[in-house]
């Protein structure tokens, strides 16, 4: 794939070295030559230099054939009209950086207006990484779809789980929440389960819903000890504020302590479930006198690595079971592995993350009318994303009507905003896209998925 | 310094230059002489001794810019060495300095030479002669990126180690790809020569080793008076053509690949290329006409042949120019030291740098003018970083010690001053024919052993544009730990 890279800074880097290592044609673009020279000496990337918004550096940088476009300059507007020009001039795919909260409403708009197919907030990431973690104690992996509105989480089954020998169906009758059980991996063997479907015991479920009712539905299957259940956040930066939030959607209680008193009030405007404490949360008193030692979990996002770490190990010391720390240079990491921290996040390390398996799952789409696709389970299932259009021909039809291939699950259905986790009853429209789990076989078309006859009154 | 790496990368070197070695064996088995087991010979020291450098793993894989140029630097010292075995085991070169002599004249696209009697020599020789022209043109390390599947990223070292100019850079993302396609223009254009001069009625053999010849902007003939011995307009003709175009930067063709050619016409290094060569050939042109040759035409066709042929430091000639009149014989001494484009075959200072030396010069004045005046220098519109600018004057400078040093040098034997001056500038320029005993129907054998061994390093130090050669000879480049 050509990519197209502007700004060479530390996302830029990380992009460009992971992307070209992965067999890409990177291009970067970067007004700065120092960046550019150390990325042209380590990476195996062509280098330009130039200013990312004009015209002739992307033509130059060869936009007109590009596949890809990522604008992760530190300006906000400059990404966007990076991505807005190199889109008029050709370019397929176009990934801006856009992290000013201001904008994060109008999200949407922006992406539909700009042509945007995806625009990455380090600080949202960072938060949503921080906050599976701390929600998903049993979690092996948490994937989030559909650009994080569909989550996909693989839990192992131990003996002491409720659901440990139940049917699907009876499983589903017992709650709730609008959660499918997608792929069951038993003894190495990936099986996409029917209602019929038993789970026993070690088998490794991947579950699939928004992410607030897995995290309801794993804390009803999860037993009491391993649960989070309320965290300590030092710093009250733009992490913080998407954490609790995420936190409180969660249901887990959360208090942050921030040092700057205005930006407390801010806070608590916008959090109104969390406690939120001024204070020094570098303060050893004020630490304790907030009784760090009875906390679940405790999460460092202030801005300073240093802090981060060290108030970390402190939280260790006096007990807490789950310590996560933010940093934004990843340096010295072999030394940080072993400072017995549970989770160092860089909002940088995962912005870049996010895109590169943006990337794959579009490499992996191009060529088949897939919007995106990722290998799940070890590379052993597949879940496909297509847009459903006229050409689909069981528009508007339930879906128990539908006599689907073996081995297809629909596993959920995004309409605009909404996330419909499908049941019998429910159809797919014009303009969805339906995320679907395959296992063992290849699609290119959607209409594919249905058995020869499989339409009713399809004559 | 990381050796490990570097006498790895040797092996590979070496093992690959077996494979080119395997060709002109091919060659000489096909004519039938005796000197394929000479080849056969050499082929294999150099896969036991390849090979077993090979072996040898990195401890840490990562190339800083030093290990870079010393597998450069290195790599074209060892394959010289070893691509003079046939020579030497052949007999038909049968002293080792002469041997070594011819090998680094035809890896460095020099194409001065020892011999004496070239039409006698096997013809499996004289291939591998013009061989290493071909491949010594576009560079060795560049072949080896090309060919291994695995290039690293950090291998841009050796590519901005071996290839000429002073910003070398990709003309795609990859490496490896560049590479691919420099090599891919570069045997088309070799070809296209080939049949070229078939179709101008040079026999197949001539025509191969003319066009490798040619391409490398070598200048190794299998005549001892050259092109001139065929007295063939046409044939003339089609070398001069492809003789500027071989040393034209290649980037350029890339770009007219891609549709770009109006961007290629207007770059300033082409276009000082052309006009000097335009300037030159009309200069001589007058200069001759009626003083050597009879007629306009006459003038113009042995002129503009050789105007082409040393401004690209191929060295070709059809006639003897050193019986010219001064004026045209300064003229050619001065496109000696010019040489061709960047990113071409060719050796000498390169026109870039000549271009943007005059610029700096320009700057200076502008200076002395408006001294508190603010002035980048300009390429094609682009402002040219300073750190280039400063590697061009440094390495203008150092050029001109090496020629100084080697002149004084090889002036000790007591041959006479045009000579020596030539023989050295012909040398470091990598053109092949200098003036005096050197000249175009003279050649380098009367050279005492020392001339010679200063001659190859002036050869090894222009195509490698000195900088990795004089890293060779810091010492503390060599020391475990160097500060």
């Amino acid at each position: 794939m050509k990519i197209i890279i502007i700004g060479d800074g530390k996302v830029g880097h990380t992009l460009a070295e992971n992307l070209s290592k992965e067999g890409n044609d990177v291009t970067i673009i970067d007004k700065d030559p120092e960046p550019l020279k150390k990325a042209s000496e380590y990476l195996d990337v062509m280098c330009i230099k130039g200013n990312g918004v004009s015209t002739k550096v992307l033509m130059e940088a060869g936009v007109k054939d590009a596949d890809l476009l990522i604008a992760a300059t530190t300006s906000d507007e400059m990404n966007m009209v990076c991505c807005l020009t190199a889109k008029k001039l050709g370019a397929a795919h176009t990934i801006a950086r856009i992290r000013d909260p201001e904008y994060a409403s109008e999200l949407s708009v922006l992406k539909r207006e700009l042509g945007l197919d995806m625009v990455i907030n380090p600080e949202l990431e960072c938060a949503r990484e921080i906050g599976r973690v701390l929600s998903h104690p049993t979690a092996v992996e948490v994937e989030p779809f559909a650009k994080g509105r569909v989550e996909l989480v693989e839990i192992k089954v131990t003996g002491n789980m409720p659901v440990a020998g139940m049917k699907l169906k009876d499983i589903s009758a017992g709650i709730n929440q609008s959660i499918l059980i997608g792929a069951v991996q038993r003894e190495g063997e990936v099986i996409i389960p029917n209602g019929e479907s038993r789970i026993e015991e070690n088998d490794m479920i991947n579950i699939i819903g928004r992410p607030v009712d897995v995290h309801d539905f794993c804390s009803r299957v999860v037993p009491d000890s391993n649960r989070v259940r309320n965290v300590m956040i030092i710093g009250g930066g733009r992490v913080a504020y998407y954490l609790a939030e995420y936190l409180e959607e969660a249901k887990i209680r959360a208090k942050i302590i921030e040092i700057d008193r205005d930006r407390c009030y801010e806070l608590s405007e916008l959090l109104p479930n969390t406690l939120i404490i001024n204070g020094d949360g570098s303060e050893e008193t004020v630490l304790d006198s907030e009784n760090l030692g009875d906390m679940d979990a405790f999460v460092a996002v202030t801005g300073r690595d240093e802090e981060n770490l060290l108030t970390s190990l402190y939280a260790r010391q006096r007990g807490v079971n789950k310590v996560v720390a933010k940093i934004n240079k990843i340096t010295y990491a072999s030394l940080i592995k072993n400072m017995g921290i549970d989770s160092v996040v860089s909002p940088k390390q995962i912005t870049a993350n996010g895109i590169i398996r943006y990337v794959r799952g579009l490499k992996n789409a191009m060529g088949n009318p897939v919007e995106t696709l990722y290998r799940i389970i070890d590379g052993k299932a597949e879940a496909l994303e297509f847009i459903a259009g006229q050409s689909t021909k069981f528009l508007n039809i339930p879906l128990k009507d539908l006599r689907l291939k073996k081995g297809i699950l629909v596993a959920a259905i995004v309409r605009k905003n909404e996330i419909i986790i499908p049941h019998g009853k429910d159809v797919i429209k014009p303009g969805d896209s339906v995320i679907l789990i395959v296992k063992d076989q290849r699609f290119s078309d959607f209409n594919d998925i249905v058995e020869p006859g499989g339409i009713p009154n399809e004559l | 310094m990381n050796y490990r790496m570097i006498f790895g990368n040797l092996g590979t070197v070496l093992c690959i230059e077996a494979a080119l070695m395997t060709l002109a064996s091919i060659v000489s088995a096909i004519y039938g002489q005796d000197d394929v087991y000479a080849f056969l010979i050499s082929i294999a020291i150099l896969i036991v001794v390849g090979f077993l450098l090979h072996l040898l793993k990195p401890k840490d894989g990562q190339m800083y810019a030093r290990d870079g140029f010393a597998t450069v630097a290195l790599s074209w010292l060892f394959i010289s060495l070893f691509g003079a075995l046939p020579y030497f085991i052949s007999g038909a070169i049968p002293t080792p300095i002469d041997a070594f002599f011819e090998s680094v004249s035809g890896f460095s696209t020099t194409g001065a030479t020892v011999l004496t009697d070239i039409e006698s020599l096997p013809r499996g020789i004289l291939f591998w002669r013009s061989f290493t022209h071909w491949v010594g043109g576009m560079g060795v390390l560049a072949l080896m990126l090309a060919i291994l599947p695995s290039v690293k990223a950090n291998t841009v070292h050796m590519l901005v180690a071996e290839s000429p100019g002073p910003t070398p850079g990709k003309l795609v993302p990859k490496l490896g790809q560049t590479v691919k396609i420099l090599y891919v223009i570069y045997s088309a254009m070799t070809a296209l020569q080939i049949i070229l001069l078939i179709i101008s009625g040079m026999p197949v053999y001539d025509s191969v080793i003319h066009a490798l010849g040619t391409a490398g902007t070598g200048g190794f003939s299998i005549r001892s008076t050259s092109i001139g011995a065929y007295n063939n307009v046409f044939s003339e003709v089609v070398i001069a053509v492809f003789m500027f175009l071989f040393g034209t930067n290649f980037a350029l063709y890339y770009r007219m690949i891609r549709g770009n050619l109006k961007s290629c016409l207007r770059d300033a290094e082409f276009r000082f290329y052309l006009g000097t060569v335009l300037v030159s050939t009309v200069l001589i042109t007058l200069d001759l006409t009626g003083k050597v040759f009879g007629s306009f035409w006459e003038a113009l066709r042995h002129s503009s042949f050789q105007v082409s042929s040393i401004i690209t430091t191929t060295g070709y000639s059809t006639a003897d120019f050193n019986l010219w009149p001064s004026f045209s014989k300064a003229i050619l001494m001065l496109l000696l030291f010019i040489g061709a484009s960047a990113g071409s075959t060719a050796g000498g200072i390169k026109c870039i740098r000549i271009v943007l030396l005059m610029k700096l010069v320009r700057r200076e004045v502008h200076r002395i003018i408006h001294p508190r005046s603010v002035y980048t220098v300009r390429i094609n519109g682009k402002a040219v970083d300073e750190d280039v600018l400063s590697g061009v004057t440094v390495f203008f400078y150092a050029f001109m010690c090496i020629f100084a040093i080697a002149l004084l040098i090889v002036s000790l034997e007591g041959k006479d001053m045009i000579s020596n001056f030539t023989a050295v500038a012909t040398c470091i320029g990598n053109v092949g024919p200098g003036l005096g005993i050197v000249g175009p129907m003279g050649n380098f054998s009367s050279y005492s052993v020392l001339s010679k061994a200063v001659f190859t390093f002036c050869m090894i130090a222009g195509r490698l544009e000195i900088m990795p050669v004089l890293l060779l000879l810091a010492p503390t480049f060599w020391k475990k730990v160097n500060i």
